[in-house]
């Protein structure tokens, strides 16, 4: 919301600097966005006098002027035709900033004469866009004084953010009030003039709804005036407008401008002449069309409100007039209309036509419905002043709607929920004067609402405008005490597994990613797909339609970015969301990660290698272990989802159903299909998967650190492929649970000597006793046992 | 024969002194000490002499015996040293060549500055809640306060998904406020929760992001006024910016779900274009707060009349920028590994109050 600050004064009578009412403006909630000083623009100009125009020497359309700047007399070249002898304008001098035409200037020859400054256009100092001659100014102003008062161009203009709740303040009034009752100035009441209309006007207005859309426009006030004349407005009305950004555009247009930004009170002024019959308020019919007046045609439905005449629409409520019925130079008779419209309807009716408006945006928030007559009366005087012509009868259709609402504000309150005491006098003088009736009544106050202020909808609004208008910065600042002198701990045991697992993955060296969580419906489909319920009906672009059923194509692609731009062998790994279905059941947080291309860089002591399933395992398992509890040792099988490489990929799952992690090569089609062309392996980790342990207790069990020697003894089996070496080490591991303290793989090996099949695999098995050396005939009979448990659970045969 | 002793000991030192590496001292050992060594020797003929002669000369021979072990002994070490050094001279590696390469993660300044507020947020007594990124309209927007044609909806840009509830469309969280819903829900005050999470909102440009994160904050009980809602905040900025004066500005401003609703400014100054956080001129919003609006009380079953409290939100991201000094919001999820190296944390900074002086 723009407005000049000598617009505000004629209506708070206020001995505050401009600094102090910035910061009451903020303070009170109305928050300064930009302040724009008009002097600046044009403070290095001054009123020049033309001592005499000669024809330039060597161009027809030229002229050298003389001009006197109040210190000196200068020679410029002048193009405009109405720069003459003893003429007075704004001059520039060298070095001064042209705004319109963004130079500064300087020194220069034109067709061999020296020009020395500039007399300015309108255009030249953002005035219009008027470039036809040089600006005349009267000649009485003194030579070298100010441009900006030559000008009028000596206000300060202020720019506003309003919140949705008070449309009250998209009028200057209202601004006005509320910093007076902040104590900013006195504000001073409007004068309502009261026009004896002189005839019935002829048009009639008729409110044609049914009972169910009665409340789209309850009521109706307007005058029919004859006989005006709608030329340019008055410069005064000129300058007001367009010190807000408006562009003046005649008398008639401008006037209902006027009250728009001064009083919030957006109305419309049809052609009398081009309404066929009378004035039908009513909804529009589906199919109907308006050609509205930004030159645009509406298709509208039976859920907006137009204002009709006998045959067509003429104007869409509270948005915008029709072009039809609108006002022009050759206007001579009008109809004045001050409606009350539906905050609802006028607001779907904007949206759905996607047409916004100065009048949309008050009517939307609400516009003051007690402020019918009066408005009408402001607006028929300045017709009747600035246009002339003859005033009808004053038109009134329908009935007011009840605003009033009361509302008890209890003594105890301000301080309870304020933490801050306010002298009863004061907090009954806010209100007032922000419009509210107020009767002291025993505990507290009886309140009714303005009739302006729709937002104000019980007690803790009461508190806030007293509260607001008090200054936040009168609450004393009290610490937030917290329940007993040391903290609790924030978070639960799942968000502390997150994090435990995003620092264990950084510190593994991939790097996090924070992604999107919606993605193209392809790329979804890729991994397990989408169910249809979460698409994106308005997504920002079809590659971000819906929600991701995996992080993995996220990460996948950002790889592929890196690596397109040179930054190779990169990790990522993202914790977020994942999701199955609309249900907060549906959505899983998982660890996801991806390392690309090269494990192991060449160096100069070390070979290359490529990544592959078992850094990705490594990974799991290492996040595993920091999550810690039953998944530190999980099962794994063979295979994963359908977006991993069949053989080479695992998944780890606690019993048949709970799948704690997949990890495994990126199925090569899956890669083509995203056009990625470089090795990947991932893994998913599904943290919500693993269990919570139940009473968890600090104590950990008594460990018996033996004193005798552990010793080792190696083993190598042929077994069949189809066997996995976890087979192997189980089986090894169970021959004696009570001496077996490790296995571990230390080789595989396939070909040569090996029947095609088989595969040879080499364990260390570690032998830890506890209760005495072991005998040599011990360890033969252990060793015994390992060869035939293995033998009897995996077919595998001791290779001689 | 003491002479003889003397001329030995005196042979012997030059043998040791000139020998040149350990073999050729032990060829003295075994001259001098060996079975057939000269002193050896000297000492096994001492049988066949008189009682008084073999007395004096066996102390003599066993002094001369300690002293060649010792000097023995002594250029054993010399040489052993020498040759020691010698190896070493020759094994010597060139530092310089570079280590085998170890790749460190980093930790995304989303998640850093999250668990940064986690830490400051817990020792105030906050616990984290959590919630759905797809809502139902009642949580997101009915039940604070936000009814279906209230303009405030509008400047949500909200996604919508094709799921409904309830005849409504579900959509993506456009705040983490439905959170204090469910918390309110489930829970009988006091409440004292934050509530990290993502979010979504209908617009992409220059400085919105269709996804981003807030925090929100949320205090029930039955005397929690605005003057704490200052105090927690006021303190929250300080520690979270490790400015100890940061001024911070509370101004009157308008959300459905609170009343009072107050906007949050911290001091900064904008001196030759550069953003400095701390004293000066100009302002900066980084909070919305206010008291929680009864009516999203009562939505919840709370009663209004005997508790209250106050909640706030904030942008993780904009919190982000401004400490950090990140200038572009969508960089946060391009995944660009040089943005994520030089703006992303060491594994182990793990933010806590009480680790370090200032976060």
């Amino acid at each position: 919301m723009k407005f000049s600050l000598s617009w505000l004064k004629e209506y708070i009578d206020t001995d505050k600097n401009l600094d102090e009412i910035l910061h009451w403006l903020t303070m009170v909630g109305l928050e300064v966005e930009k302040v724009e000083d008009q002097t600046q623009l044009v403070k290095d100009f001054v009123v020049g006098h033309i001592v005499d125009a000669k024809p330039h020497p060597d161009a027809d359309r030229l002229k050298v002027l003389r001009v006197k700047t109040g210190i000196e007399i200068l020679e410029v070249v002048c193009g405009a035709p109405n720069a003459r002898s003893d003429m007075k304008g704004i001059f520039a001098c060298n070095g001064s900033y042209i705004p319109g035409l963004d130079v500064t200037l300087k020194t220069t020859k034109i067709r061999g004469v020296t020009s020395n400054g500039m007399m300015l256009s309108e255009r030249e100092v953002n005035l219009s866009d008027d470039h036809e001659g040089i600006i005349e100014v009267p000649n009485k102003l003194e030579t070298g004084s100010s441009a900006a008062e030559a000008l009028g161009l000596t206000d300060i203009i202020i720019d506003i953010a309003i919140t949705p709740n008070r449309g009250d303040c998209l009028g200057i009034y209202g601004i006005a009030r509320d910093l007076a009752a902040a104590g900013v100035g006195i504000l001073k009441p409007i004068k309502i003039p009261d026009i004896k209309g002189g005839f019935e006007s002829p048009i009639k207005v008729n409110l044609n709804f049914n009972d169910a859309d009665k409340d789209a426009c309850p009521i109706f006030t307007g005058r029919y005036i004859r006989n005006v004349k709608n030329g340019e407005s008055p410069q005064w009305l000129k300058d007001k407008i367009s010190a807000v950004g408006l562009r003046p555009i005649s008398a008639l247009v401008d006037i209902t401008n006027y009250m728009t930004i001064a009083h919030c009170r957006p109305l419309h002024v049809f052609d009398a002449d081009k309404i066929n019959g009378n004035i039908n308020i009513r909804l529009a019919q589906a199919g109907e069309k308006l050609l509205a007046l930004d030159g645009k045609e509406y298709n509208l439905d039976d859920k907006m409100t137009v204002i009709a005449d006998d045959h067509n629409a003429e104007a869409l409520a509270g948005v915008m007039g029709g072009e039809n019925s609108g006002v022009s130079k050759k206007t001579i008779n009008v109809m004045l209309e001050t409606a009350y419209f539906d905050p609802v309807r006028t607001a779907a009716t904007g949206r759905k036509l996607n047409l916004q408006s100065d009048a949309r945006f008050r009517f939307e928030r609400g516009v003051d419905p007690a402020f019918l007559n009066d408005a009408t009366e402001i607006a028929t005087q300045m017709i009747l002043d600035i246009c002339g012509g003859e005033a009808s009868k004053i038109i009134n259709v329908g009935q007011e709607p009840d605003w009033r609402k009361k509302y008890f504000l209890t003594n105890s309150r301000i301080e309870k929920l304020g933490g801050v005491e306010v002298a009863p006098d004061r907090t009954q003088e806010i209100l007032e004067k922000l419009g509210f009736e107020v009767s002291k009544v025993d505990g507290g106050w009886e309140t009714i609402t303005p009739s302006w202020r729709y937002d104000i909808a019980g007690e803790a609004d009461l508190v806030e405008e007293v509260l607001r208008i008090n200054g936040f910065d009168n609450i004393p600042i009290v610490p937030l005490e917290r329940e007993g002198s040391l903290p609790k701990g924030a978070i639960n045991l799942t968000q502390d597994r997150r994090s435990r697992t995003r620092r264990t993955l950084a510190h593994r060296g991939l790097t996090e990613a924070v992604t999107f969580s919606f993605l193209s419906t392809e790329h979804a489909d890729l991994f397990g797909g989408s169910p249809k319920n979460i698409e994106l009906v308005n997504p920002i672009s079809s590659e971000l339609d819906i929600m991701r059923p995996s992080i993995l194509p996220n990460l996948i692609n950002a790889i592929g970015r890196n690596s397109d731009k040179g930054y190779n062998n990169t990790s990522l790994f993202e914790i977020g969301p994942q999701f199955s279905g609309e249900n907060p059941n549906d959505e899983n947080i998982v660890a996801a990660g991806i390392r690309s291309q090269q494990a192991k860089l060449r160096t100069w002591n070390e070979a290359a290698r490529d990544v592959d399933v078992f850094d990705v395992k490594a990974d799991v398992l290492a996040v595993l272990n920091q999550i810690g509890g039953p998944v530190a040792s999980p099962q794994v099988m063979q295979g994963a989802a359908s977006w991993y490489h069949p053989g080479k990929s695992g998944t780890f799952q606690l019993g048949p159903q709970k799948i704690i992690a997949y990890f495994g090569d990126i199925h090569p089609a899956v890669l083509k299909a995203m056009n990625i062309s470089i090795p990947m392996v991932a893994f998913e980790i599904y943290l919500d998967n693993a269990p919570i342990p139940k009473n968890a207790v600090n104590a950990r069990p008594p460990i018996n650190i033996s004193t005798l020697q552990a010793l080792e003894r190696d083993f190598a089996f042929v077994i069949e492929e189809a066997i996995t070496a976890d087979q192997v080490v189980r089986a090894a591991f169970i021959a004696d649970r009570q001496l077996i303290a490790d296995v571990t793989v230390f080789d595989i090996f396939k070909g040569k000597t090996l029947e095609t099949g088989n595969v040879s695999i080499g364990i260390t098995v570690k032998f830890q006793p506890k209760e005495a050396t072991l005998t040599e005939d011990e360890i033969e009979n252990t060793c015994k046992k390992i060869i035939s448990n293995v033998s009897k659970q995996t077919g595998g045969v001791l290779r001689g | 024969m003491i002479d003889n002793i003397i001329v030995i000991k005196s042979e012997f030192s030059n043998l040791i002194n000139d020998a040149e590496n350990l073999e050729v001292l032990e060829e003295v050992r075994i001259a001098a000490l060996g079975k057939k060594g000269r002193i050896t020797s000297l000492m096994k003929n001492l049988g066949q002499m008189k009682p008084e002669e073999r007395k004096s000369m066996g102390q003599n021979l066993n002094i001369l015996k300690q002293e060649i072990t010792n000097l023995l002994e002594i250029r054993k070490v010399e040489l052993e040293t020498t040759s020691l050094n010698a190896r070493l001279h020759k094994e010597r590696v060139d530092v310089t060549l570079p280590t085998r390469p170890e790749e460190l993660g980093t930790i995304h300044p989303i998640s850093q500055t999250t668990d940064e507020l986690i830490s400051i947020f817990g020792e105030m007594g906050f616990s984290v809640a959590e919630g759905p990124n797809i809502e139902e309209d009642w949580y997101n927007f009915t039940a604070l306060n936000i009814p279906i044609d209230h303009p405030a909806r509008q400047e949500h840009d909200t996604f919508y998904i094709n799921a409904e509830k309830d005849g409504q469309r579900m959509v993506l969280r456009t705040h983490t406020s439905p959170v204090q819903i469910r918390t309110m829900q489930k829970h009988e005050p006091p409440i004292r929760i934050i509530v990290p999470g993502r979010t979504y909102r209908c617009d992409h440009d220059a400085t919105h992001s269709p996804m981003f994160h807030q925090i929100e904050g949320l205090v029930i009980d039955e005397t929690t006024h605005m003057g704490h809602l200052k105090g927690c905040l006021i303190e929250m900025c300080r520690t979270f910016f490790g400015i100890e004066n940061l001024p911070v500005r509370f101004r009157p401003s308008y959300f459905p779900f609170t009343e009072p609703s107050a906007e949050v400014d911290i001091g900064c100054s904008f001196g030759n274009g550069i953003l400095k956080i701390g004293e000066g001129d100009d302002w900066l919003e980084i909070l919305g707060s206010g008291m929680v609006n009864p009516r999203v009380l009562e939505n919840c079953g709370i009663d209004s009349q005997k508790f209250q409290g106050f909640a706030f939100g904030m942008g993780v991201e904009r919190m982000a920028m401004l400490k950090y000094g990140i200038p572009d919001l969508r960089t946060f999820y391009d995944s660009d590994m040089r943005w994520l190296k030089h703006y992303g944390f060491q594994p182990f900074d793990i933010p806590s109050l009480v680790g370090r002086a200032s976060l």
